[in-house]
């Protein structure tokens, strides 16, 4: 049995390197990237492989510490894998909200301003929760 | 070699928490803070968890736990403060 723990040794350490690595690659982009729109691809490695590897390395190598395989690990996992594109989504909705106020600190990016959607409707996150609250970011 | 592979971790996390520092100090907008805020509680819950690999401590799990689900409303909360300009209407 001896081979098998070196392997799951070795299986181990190689997980935990990737996900820091993942980890680091995913700020190195969200320093480098040049908007916000572009900025949110970086931590999306940081949350999925990132994060992920370390926890898949800590149930191995508390399997290999204690001899017992260790299950809530998998619930930071998946929390995060649940919240995740929640954030993401708030986030592009602040950066939408922002091209509309014409901030002077955002830029659109490289690919330019997302295109209106066709008919009379605008983006759904620009119009009022209740028929009678105001639109947060007009302008009038 | 594990031992190699936490400290390489640990380098390589504090690395990433200054480059998001950095993103966060440097804005230039505010949704650019908001997401380096982000990304820092989840390169925090990986710390934290390569701490308890570090030390074999159970409890720093936990800690971990906590932090994702704060963290993930925390983000929320910022967001929905800069679209409505109130967190609960």
């Amino acid at each position: 049995m001896s081979w098998l723990a070196t392997v799951a040794e070795f299986v181990a350490a190689f997980v935990i390197v990737l996900g820091a690595a993942f980890a680091l690659i995913g700020s190195w982009g969200l320093v480098r990237l040049p908007t916000l729109m572009e900025r949110l691809h970086g931590p999306t490695k940081a949350t999925t492989l990132g994060v992920g590897g370390i926890l898949v390395g800590s149930i191995l190598v508390s399997r290999l510490e204690q001899g017992a395989w260790s299950g809530h690990e998998l619930l930071i996992t998946l929390f995060l894998f649940i919240t995740a594109p929640i954030a993401a989504n708030m986030m592009a909705k602040v950066h939408l909200h922002r091209l509309r106020l014409r901030d002077a600190a955002i830029s659109p990016g490289p690919a330019g301003a997302p295109p209106e959607p066709g008919g009379e409707a605008g983006w759904a996150t620009y119009e009022a929760p209740q028929p009678d609250t105001p639109v947060a970011t007009s302008r009038e | 070699m594990i031992q190699f592979a936490i400290v390489f971790g640990f380098v390589c996390l504090s690395l990433s928490l200054a480059l998001n520092l950095w993103r966060l100090l440097r804005g230039p907008s505010v949704g650019d803070r908001i997401i380096s805020l982000d990304t820092m509680v989840i390169n925090a819950i990986a710390f934290i968890v390569l701490i308890g690999i570090a030390l074999a401590d159970d409890t720093y799990f936990e800690a971990a736990l906590l932090l994702a689900m704060v963290g993930f409303v925390g983000t929320v909360a910022y967001c929905k403060f800069i679209l409505r300009g109130d967190i609960v209407e």
